[in-house]
């Protein structure tokens, strides 16, 4: 995901000052995803660069806008907005998952107790779902918007330990097993298969 | 603190064949805090709970329940406190068909020689505050899974109690049910100082206490969740 795209759907319901824009993706995403006033105005500077968004009419400068232009969607914009809503996020758009690569390094590494990362890494998870629970508690039905990322953030937290439980169970189940020899054949035998 | 386990051992059968279900666990739990125990299968979630509400007999250690501890009372006494201070909540409910929501969760205060009209009104303000007394002339079967557990949630906070046992709670539970129960539980600890424990395999419910603690092998290997404060240390011991 973008903030091109969030500013975009912000923009839909009329122009908007950076500022405002910043202040109102924070409180859809319930400030889980804070962002900084200069992110915001590059952005919409390639925006308008991409034609996407355009400075609106002019209108009396005030102090707050520190003599900056509203912005708001164009046509091209619009589309480009409904492309987004109607596009699945693929898995394999995402980053690399670190936590992935640092089990399958400590498997790897020599030395290295894997059973205290795992468990190191389920506490610390579910602290951070401790917090996003309280987060959710405390929070008031009118706030739906941001219930949905916290909810997003909880069923993650949730998965990833359900994920660290499996690999442990399967660390012990090959616990003592000798490592196989590196199966070198694997792709002939594959082209083999196929052919 | 409502409950205090120290060096909680229990062993299954002897010798070479002995199972060792839970080995030297320490467990406290303050009034108003709410503490989850997860693990895998066979860890001793289940035995420590079973331990904790006088179910089950340790074979080694103390497990002291507002004040009392168990392994030097005797059978009735235990079985005195079980029903004056101590609530179970379990994954199938264990709710007595043939009785009405406001007599099941009048049960525990009439065993005890409450009488039936007290028993019941007690039972009715109970239902009230997990919001289902419109519900008390109701039996179990006339009852969706979350009113039923409702149900027993009143059943456990009725009356003076002070620990809350709650074994795998939202088990039997679609999500948004299980979340409502969770919820449920967690308020009456806040609003009534009462200490709960919480067993579950699932991460999302454990995330609803005050601290989780981890078992494997009837051993406490993590803790998740603020420590307890210097001065609550010294109290406890």
């Amino acid at each position: 995901m973008s903030i091109k795209h969030g500013l975009l759907a912000l923009l839909q319901d009329g122009p908007k000052y950076g500022y405002q824009l910043r202040g109102e993706f924070e409180a859809a995403t319930g400030a889980t995803w804070p962002l900084n006033i200069g992110q915001v105005y590059t952005t919409l500077t390639r925006l308008e660069r991409d034609g996407l968004v355009q400075a609106a009419a002019a209108r009396a400068a005030t102090v707050e806008d520190d003599g900056r232009s509203m912005y708001e969607i164009t046509g091209a914009g619009r589309d480009e907005l409904a492309k987004w809503f109607e596009t699945p996020v693929t898995r394999e758009s995402r980053p690399r998952d670190e936590l992935a690569i640092k089990l399958a390094l400590a498997l790897a590494v020599p030395g290295v107790d894997v059973g205290a990362v795992v468990q190191r890494q389920r506490m610390s998870t579910m602290q951070s779902l401790q917090e996003l629970t309280r987060l959710k508690r405390n929070s008031s039905d009118g706030e739906i918007s941001w219930q949905l990322v916290v909810e997003s953030m909880i069923f993650g937290a949730e998965a990833e330990i359900r994920w660290l439980d499996h690999c442990e169970a399967m660390l012990l189940r090959h616990r003592g097993t000798p490592r196989p020899a590196p199966r070198t054949s694997v792709v002939p035998d594959e082209q083999e298969a196929r052919s | 603190m409502i409950l205090d386990i120290r060096n909680l051992t229990r062993t299954h059968g002897q010798g070479e064949q002995a199972v060792h279900a839970l080995r030297g666990v320490d467990l406290t739990v303050a009034p108003g805090e709410l503490v989850a125990v997860m693990g895998p299968s066979g860890s001793g979630k289940s035995t420590l709970l079973t331990c904790a509400g006088g179910l089950d007999r340790p074979t080694a250690g103390e497990v002291i329940v507002d004040g009392n501890d168990l392994t030097t009372l005797s059978r009735n006494a235990v079985a005195a406190l079980r029903r004056r201070r101590i609530g179970y909540v379990f994954q199938d409910f264990n709710l007595i068909p043939a009785l009405t929501a406001a007599e099941n969760v009048a049960l525990p205060l009439e065993l005890d020689g409450t009488r039936s009209r007290t028993a019941r009104k007690a039972a009715v303000a109970a239902l009230q505050e997990v919001g289902i007394d419109d519900l008390a002339d109701r039996f179990p079967d006339d009852m969706s899974g979350g009113q039923r557990q409702r149900v027993a949630i009143a059943r456990a906070v009725v009356g003076e109690r002070r620990l809350l046992l709650a074994d795998e709670p939202t088990g039997a539970l679609d999500s948004e049910t299980g979340e409502a129960v969770l919820r449920l539980l967690r308020d009456r600890c806040d609003q009534h100082g009462i200490g709960g424990v919480l067993v579950t395999h699932g991460a999302r419910d454990a995330a609803w206490a005050d601290r989780v603690v981890y078992l494997r092998d009837g051993v406490l290997v993590g803790q998740a969740g603020p420590l307890p404060e210097a001065d609550a240390l010294l109290e406890s011991r």
